[in-house]
């Protein structure tokens, strides 16, 4: 018997007809001109427009201040992630809440009103100047906005997983003899660790494609303080196509090879936890 | 034992990382001028034109995006069929690309220079550096949001109850509109709610394919950029507090959909 006639449910064809469709002419088609295009180009010339020294000051920038961001809203975040599952204090569905809030607000609000609170006349920057601490349009700055729109990442991650920890586990441990610090690490860290490390993996993809909030507060420099989508954008405002596209490729083959990472750790964290 | 962990620091924490500081931010600079500047700013046409403009682009990718998803979650969930890691894998391929290498495609297809340009400029059709250029955009960046939150729930759900309607006679949309949509409406709206939080919001995509023309390819995020980037700073905060003002209520929206998940 075919798998065809066991289905009793109707509308696959047209539902996974659509599905392809839609998916084929909105996302397949539009990346892969990026691709094609770039194959035009022939070798020698892509890897002098891949491999320049402001690209290569800009990939510097990029996944150095990502990787920055990451690693702190991965302490941070579990952090936050413990404190909301574990404690219960006032105002904590509205905290909980705020979490998101880097998700929710637009990059370009996000971005003025951190240049506003950490240029040399903010709030956080006057305090930051006189201990010679410059942020706004330094590579500090892209740091600090990539730290702020990565946050709900590693907590989203984390949570969930924390939850299912149960506190009985922990009680084992001690009336076992454990001390706090070797249930920590025996018995808590084993478990959120695959979390956290997905979650760092999510924070950083998101952030190495991260726009909108960096152009305000880097003051986009050349060789300085230029993130590489900035740099794409302003070899297509030069119309020089082929110079963005081959940067562009190199960002979707990081794109591409990030996402297969995250699902792998997904599935492997599905099938230890399942 | 585990509460006697230094707590109060680590809420401190919580709070001015999650952003309370900046929100607080866009309020105090918007009225930095007085309400009569924050009115007059938000008053402004070419303000009045990014309202429309943006509530267009929303208007027609939120409700393609949600059809998408109602269709792939019911193709990838109630049916087995080769390749669906994969297309579930492709779904997300929009979450980490980066929105200006997103835009930046439409605009090598449909540009001067792109592969319908000649063709789309012998029939007197614009996509980039017009509306469509910038709805095409923000669909692209809001593509797998309510698939996203559908295809997990419907695949926990499974196939019985759909199955038991139908061998009880009734046909495929009256199982779909009383048995599928019932179950998975609060998640359906959750979906809605992220992908509208993003259509609104979007700026790198939108900013390749704009042109930034002001009052007619400007959507909200736009044009807080070009007044701030010609030092109307309380202006760009006034309509900035607009869009904060969005991200709160998407806040309240979500926090409340997700008990009704719970």
């Amino acid at each position: 018997m075919s798998a065809r006639q066991r289905r009793v449910l109707p509308g696959f064809g047209s539902a996974l007809g659509f599905t392809l469709t839609y998916l084929s002419l909105l996302i397949l088609l539009p990346l892969a001109t990026i691709f094609v295009r770039s194959a035009g180009m022939g070798w020698s010339a892509f890897w002098s427009a891949v491999t320049g020294p402001r690209v290569m000051a800009s990939y510097g920038l990029s996944f150095g201040a990502s990787g920055i961001a990451a690693a702190i809203n991965t302490m941070f975040g579990v952090l936050v992630a413990w404190v909301l599952v574990r404690y219960s204090f006032p105002g904590k569905r509205v905290i909980d809440a705020m979490v998101d809030l880097p998700f929710a607000l637009p990059t370009a609000v996000a971005g003025i009103a951190l240049t506003s609170l950490y240029s040399t006349h903010g709030w956080i920057g006057s305090r930051l100047e006189p201990l010679g601490i410059k942020v706004a349009f330094t590579r500090l700055g892209v740091t600090v906005a990539l730290t702020f729109i990565g946050l709900p990442f590693v907590v989203r991650t984390v949570q969930p997983v924390l939850q299912d920890l149960e506190r009985e586990v922990e009680e084992a441990a001690a009336s076992l003899g454990a001390s706090r610090w070797q249930t920590f690490r025996r018995v808590i860290l084993p478990t959120f660790l695959p979390a956290a490390f997905t979650g760092f993996v999510l924070a950083f993809a998101r952030a190495i494609g991260e726009y909108g909030s960096i152009v305000f507060i880097s003051g986009n420099m050349p060789m300085r303080t230029e993130i590489t989508p900035l740099l794409i954008m302003s070899k297509l405002e030069q119309f020089d196509y082929p110079g963005a596209t081959a940067i562009a490729v190199v960002m979707l083959l990081v794109s591409f090879t990030l996402l297969l990472f995250i699902n792998l750790l997904q599935a492997m964290s599905r099938r230890r936890f399942a | 034992m585990l509460s006697s962990l230094p707590q109060p620091r680590s809420r401190r924490l919580a709070t001015e990382e999650s952003g309370v500081v900046p929100v607080a931010a866009v309020f105090a600079e918007a009225l930095k001028d007085g309400i009569g500047t924050y009115w007059a700013a938000l008053k402004d046409p070419d303000a009045i034109a990014a309202i429309r403009l943006t509530a267009l682009a929303a208007a027609i990718s939120v409700p393609l995006n949600l059809l998408f998803g109602l269709a792939a979650a019911w193709s990838i969930t109630k049916f087995t069929f080769p390749g669906k890691n994969l297309l579930i894998t492709l779904i997300d391929l929009p979450f980490a690309v980066s929105p200006v290498v997103a835009g930046m495609t439409f605009v090598l297809l449909f540009g001067a220079q792109g592969w319908f340009g000649a063709f789309l400029a012998d029939h007197d059709i614009k996509i980039i550096f017009a509306v469509p250029g910038i709805v095409l955009a923000t669909v692209f960046v809001t593509f797998p949001f309510v698939a996203r939150e559908l295809i997990p729930l419907m695949h926990e759900q499974g196939v019985e109850t759909e199955e038991a309607a139908i061998i009880l006679g009734a046909n495929g949309w009256q199982t779909f509109w009383r048995v599928t949509l019932p179950n998975i409406k609060w998640a359906l709206l959750y979906g809605v709610i992220l992908c509208s939080a993003r259509a609104v919001g979007e700026f790198g995509a939108v900013s390749v394919v704009s042109g930034h023309i002001r009052g007619v390819t400007t959507t909200l995020p736009l044009h807080v950029e070009i007044l701030y980037n010609e030092y109307h700073f309380a202006a760009a905060f006034a309509v900035a507090s607009l869009l904060t003002l969005l991200a709160l209520v998407t806040l309240v929206a979500k926090s409340v959909v997700e008990r009704e998940i719970r």
